[in-house]
């Protein structure tokens, strides 16, 4: 199958700064993929080239098998929704009308229940909008243009918790009855980690992980406990961090444990508790160039 | 945290979806014969990615616990209940009767004490089988 982005070697270079270096990625059509990395770290880089808003020093993208940049059949079936997105001076209602010009999959129907439910003001013009109102007409556009390649880059600043779960529910929604390739960009990896078959995390501008969700919901364990009782447990295992306190101990363990592991810490009156997908990707993103955790994600992201 | 109907981050959610579905078979809330939800219906209600509630029922229709019936949907698989209830029997002494004891040890209970802690607590609870 065609993967619906593909991006080989991609470098971008800004004058003494490497935004991207060396990014490879294949994401397969029909799938809803979690970009995740700290602030500088690529990702809007990354989805800009993929856009076609911006070129690569190296390597090359093409998204549903062809190159992005200036190729309107392509243009037409791949919509870019980015934090603080700007648009020209009209009212909310034109902005609306133009997207639906463009997208040859547009749904009047989704539009309008999307408006309904966020309260645009169709009548208002955009730069009389608050910020959280602005992302919601990003979200309203980026869902409704229902295109097969779907990048939503922070598309949420300002809007608050309700109008959030929201956006998750309608994409939720709509991606079931229509399938398409959707890459969200997010820090509020805990609110949004549901929605995610894959995980891509970037740091400097490199992959330091890309697997599976669920293969990262458990992948590792906070072990606690006596520190005797914790040493003896961790020997031998590849440890990711480890705070101590008077004769107690915390440590974080890669890789998952099985029965006899768990017998062995009940044992030793250890008490396990599963790191989470969003404490497996801080410690992936967070790790400094030779620690253990960014090592052993780049073994498994191969 | 988003609310996703009580499943946990610390652990693949497709195996939790698998469990659930199991759990409601195990306690006859779904009976054999009887449709389940779909992967859209479970996406929805849980809040997750269809793939992943997908991949939940596949788990399931691999042992054999579903079957599918083509362009209709999934069913729970005859005699599904009661291999269920069978594989958890054979768990049973594994996952609770062996930390019991291992706790009750810890503290110095001995064999007759957890006895009759068992006896009370089943007379609590209205059995009549100990």
């Amino acid at each position: 199958m065609t993967p619906a982005i593909s991006a080989a070697g991609l470098t971008r270079r800004y004058r003494d700064q490497l935004a991207l270096d060396q990014v490879t990625l294949d994401l397969q059509p029909g799938s809803i993929t979690g970009l995740l990395g700290r602030n500088g770290a690529g990702k809007t880089t990354l989805m800009r080239i993929v856009a076609g808003h911006e070129f690569a020093s190296a390597g090359t993208v093409t998204v549903l098998g062809a190159s992005p940049a200036e190729n309107e059949t392509v243009l037409r079936q791949m919509i870019f929704i980015r934090e603080d997105q700007s648009y020209p001076d009209f009212k909310v209602r034109y902005a609306v009308q133009a997207a639906s010009l463009f997208y040859p999959n547009w749904s009047h129907e989704l539009a309008g229940a999307l408006i309904e439910e966020f309260n645009l003001p169709l009548n208002r013009r955009i730069r009389k909008l608050s910020r959280g109102m602005r992302s919601a007409l990003g979200i309203v556009i980026g869902l409704a243009a229902r295109a097969e390649v779907t990048l939503f880059d922070e598309p949420y600043a300002g809007l608050d918790p309700v109008a959030r779960e929201l956006f998750y529910d309608r994409l939720l929604a709509d991606y079931a009855e229509h399938p398409r390739t959707v890459l969200l960009s997010t820090h509020l990896i805990d609110e949004a980690a549901g929605l995610f078959e894959r995980v891509v995390v970037i740091d400097r501008g490199r992959i330091v992980l890309n697997m599976a969700a669920d293969d990262l919901r458990g992948a590792a364990t906070s072990i606690s406990g006596p520190a005797i009782a914790v040493a003896e447990f961790t020997g031998g295992r590849s440890v990711w961090d480890r705070r101590r306190i008077a004769s107690q101990e915390s440590a974080v363990v890669a890789g998952a444990l099985d029965e006899t592991d768990r017998a062995r810490a009940a044992a030793l009156h250890l008490r396990l508790e599963p790191l989470t997908l969003q404490q497996v990707v801080v410690r992936a993103a967070g790790a400094s160039m030779a620690s253990p955790a960014e090592k052993n994600a780049e073994r498994t992201s191969a | 945290m988003r609310d996703m109907a009580g499943l946990d981050e610390g652990a693949p959610l497709f195996v939790q979806i698998a469990e659930r579905l199991a759990d409601e078979i195990a306690d006859g809330g779904l009976v054999e014969g009887e449709q389940v939800p779909s992967t859209n219906e479970l996406a929805a209600y849980y809040r997750i990615n269809p793939a992943t509630a997908a991949k939940g029922i596949a788990m399931l229709t691999e042992d054999g616990l579903l079957e599918k019936r083509r362009g209709i949907g999934m069913f729970v698989a005859a005699g599904a209940r009661t291999r269920l209830l069978a594989e958890r029997r054979k768990r049973f002494a594994e996952r609770y009767v062996e930390p019991l004891v291992a706790e009750a040890s810890r503290l110095g209970i001995d064999a007759n004490e957890l006895v009759s802690l068992i006896r009370d607590a089943s007379h609590g609870q209205g059995g009549t089988t100990i």
